[in-house]
């Protein structure tokens, strides 16, 4: 039996590959789901049977409020949410692994037969990572929860302080690694890797959350796989190590959209250093109503919606397909600009969208869609504003040059839709707002896209 | 006969370079989907966490560590994949509606 699971550890193994695989592509998304749960039941019901079980009240109790506790939580959470959700996740499968590595030091120190010099470094490793990654998770969390401040919290020497704190909990580690037999260092080790975790992610701001939910992502997963080597277990490994690299990628894919290096994201506190840039001179903008703003997309042939995360902060995502539906029946081609960034961690904006029903095929990334804004006829901006901001272009001494954007400002004509020209996360004032050929549109995203409804329809009933 | 260690190098590096190959081709579209799946199946340490709980003699230490790890873990598995497919069924096509 005891050999038997490790085949059944192979076939899972090779199901976790083709199920993301199968994530190449919406149309076998859902299969490649399937093959995951296959594989993981697989590996359990394998565990289960392989091993002598004891204490099974135990196992079975955590199984059943494990479950009593995920299924609401996947039906319940509002699609909004699903970031906050994501950092839950990674800090419980990181809290998992800590909490195992732990028990697997007591255990091995009980039992008078320390363990390889290799296994203890796993060990280390996977409980550093582990309760690091937990506490950090729930930093990230209540960020996004907005229960902790979104603005960087900072104080003098932070980085310094950060470092230190993390060169002790290491040394400690290496300290264990040569003496697993002195006890009293682990919990003292456990504590720093933890406190170091809020540190973590404290002095980071609220808009490079995608970055930081993607960084943990790797964290969580390099700490299952150190588990794997703790334990001997080569599924573990390989799980670990797809999601280690999933978090890695995406966390590179997250700082190039900003144009940004990991080490200014973790050390860099941004969000904080520009203060008064955006108090200069009241310059004038050109505005419109809704009435206008409905009949310059009727008369267009093209529309491209750009969405940004005050589009969800004012939920207008319903609104906004009732305009689309409204405007493609019309014969107007309308797509939506996807910035990797749009919404709250990688991808998120696409699944608001998608919640709405707005067919996936009309959601275009930002590198596939930026050379159609020159032949377009209106460009929509709704919610977003950094992303937009041509600055990153044009302006050297911008705090955002150099980050890629939407290139809006290509269009024939803008129009924005903000409730106010208060500055965006950045905190800088866009040059876009002040183009000749923008039209600002002043109001909640939802109300002013219902308004222009309004002037649709009636049209539409002349005609026919 | 390579030792243990040796061995799970090679399969840590292997399972790396597949790792970095597969998610590269996923489509930015299902970015989202792809880390709650991810995060699911990372949560095979469930796995690891039975293993400890379910050991001949375990301590009450062990016990209490394990059922908190098999909570947690299982939380994980459960929604992530739950909340996977719920997100990926509202992905649909024009004129699939």
């Amino acid at each position: 039996m005891e050999h038997f699971v490790q085949y059944l550890y192979i076939v899972s193994a090779a199901l976790f590959i083709l199920s993301l695989k199968w994530m190449n592509s919406p149309e076998t998304a859902r299969r490649g789901v399937f093959a995951g749960e296959i594989g993981m039941l697989l590996a359990v019901s394998g565990t289960l049977a392989a091993h002598q079980v004891f204490n099974w009240q135990w196992i079975l109790a955590a199984f059943l409020i494990g479950t009593a506790v995920g299924i609401p939580i996947a039906y319940i959470m509002p699609m909004t949410a699903v970031p906050q959700r994501t950092a839950l996740s990674h800090a419980c499968g990181a809290l998992a692994a800590a909490l195992v590595g732990t028990a697997e030091y007591y255990r091995s120190v009980r039992s008078g037969q320390p363990l390889h010099t290799f296994e203890m470094v796993a060990l280390v490793v996977e409980t550093l990572l582990g309760f690091l990654t937990f506490t950090g998770s729930l930093m990230a969390m209540g960020k996004l929860q907005e229960v902790l401040p979104q603005r960087p919290i900072t104080y003098p020497h932070q980085n310094l302080v950060s470092l230190t704190l993390f060169a002790i909990a290491a040394g400690l580690g290496v300290r264990l690694i040569l003496v697993p037999a002195d006890t009293w260092i682990f919990p003292v080790f456990a504590g720093l890797a933890l406190l170091f975790g809020v540190l973590l992610i404290i002095p980071i701001g609220g808009a490079d959350m995608p970055t930081v939910i993607a960084l943990l992502n790797s964290y969580a997963g390099l700490s299952a796989c150190a588990m794997g080597f703790a334990l001997d277990n080569k599924l573990l490994v390989i799980a670990g190590a797809l999601d280690g690299s999933s978090g890695l990628i995406l966390s590179i894919i997250m700082c190039r959209a900003m144009n940004r290096s990991f080490s200014n994201v973790l050390f860099g506190a941004f969000g904080q250093i520009q203060p008064a840039k955006a108090t200069t001179e009241q310059r004038p903008v050109r505005t419109a109503s809704a009435e206008e703003a409905a009949s310059i997309l009727e008369a267009a042939g093209s529309v491209i919606i750009a969405p940004g995360y005050g589009l969800a902060v004012a939920q207008a995502q319903h609104r906004i397909r009732e305009l689309f539906d409204n405007l493609m029946r019309r014969g107007i081609d309308v797509k939506f600009a996807i910035h990797p960034v749009a919404g709250r961690m990688p991808g998120h904006m696409n699944v608001l969208l998608a919640e709405a029903d707005i067919p996936y095929d009309r959601l275009v990334e930002m590198d596939e869609v930026n050379s159609e804004f020159a032949q377009c006829d209106v460009a929509l901006i709704i919610g977003a504003n950094d992303v937009t901001n041509p600055a990153a272009r044009n302006d050297k001494s911008s705090p955002i040059y150099g980050m890629p954007i939407l290139e809006v400002d290509k269009a024939r004509t803008v129009m924005v839709i903000k409730r106010s020209m208060s500055p965006g996360f950045a905190g800088i004032d866009n040059e876009l707002y002040y183009m000749e050929r923008t039209l600002m549109l002043f109001g909640d995203a939802k109300a002013f896209v219902g308004e222009i409804l309004k002037e649709l329809p009636a049209r539409v009933g002349v005609r026919v | 006969m390579p030792s243990d260690l040796e061995l799970g190098l090679y399969v840590f590096m292997l399972a790396t370079f597949v790792g970095l190959e597969v998610i590269r081709k996923v489509s930015p579209l299902l970015h989202t989907p792809l880390m709650s799946l991810t995060n699911a199946i990372s949560a095979i340490s469930v796995v690891g966490a039975i293993v400890i709980t379910g050991a001949h003699g375990a301590t009450t230490l062990s016990k209490v560590l394990g059922f908190i790890a098999i909570t947690a873990a299982v939380t994980n598995i459960v929604s992530g994949f739950l909340i996977t497919d719920r997100m990926l069924k509202m992905f649909k096509k024009r004129g699939g509606k």
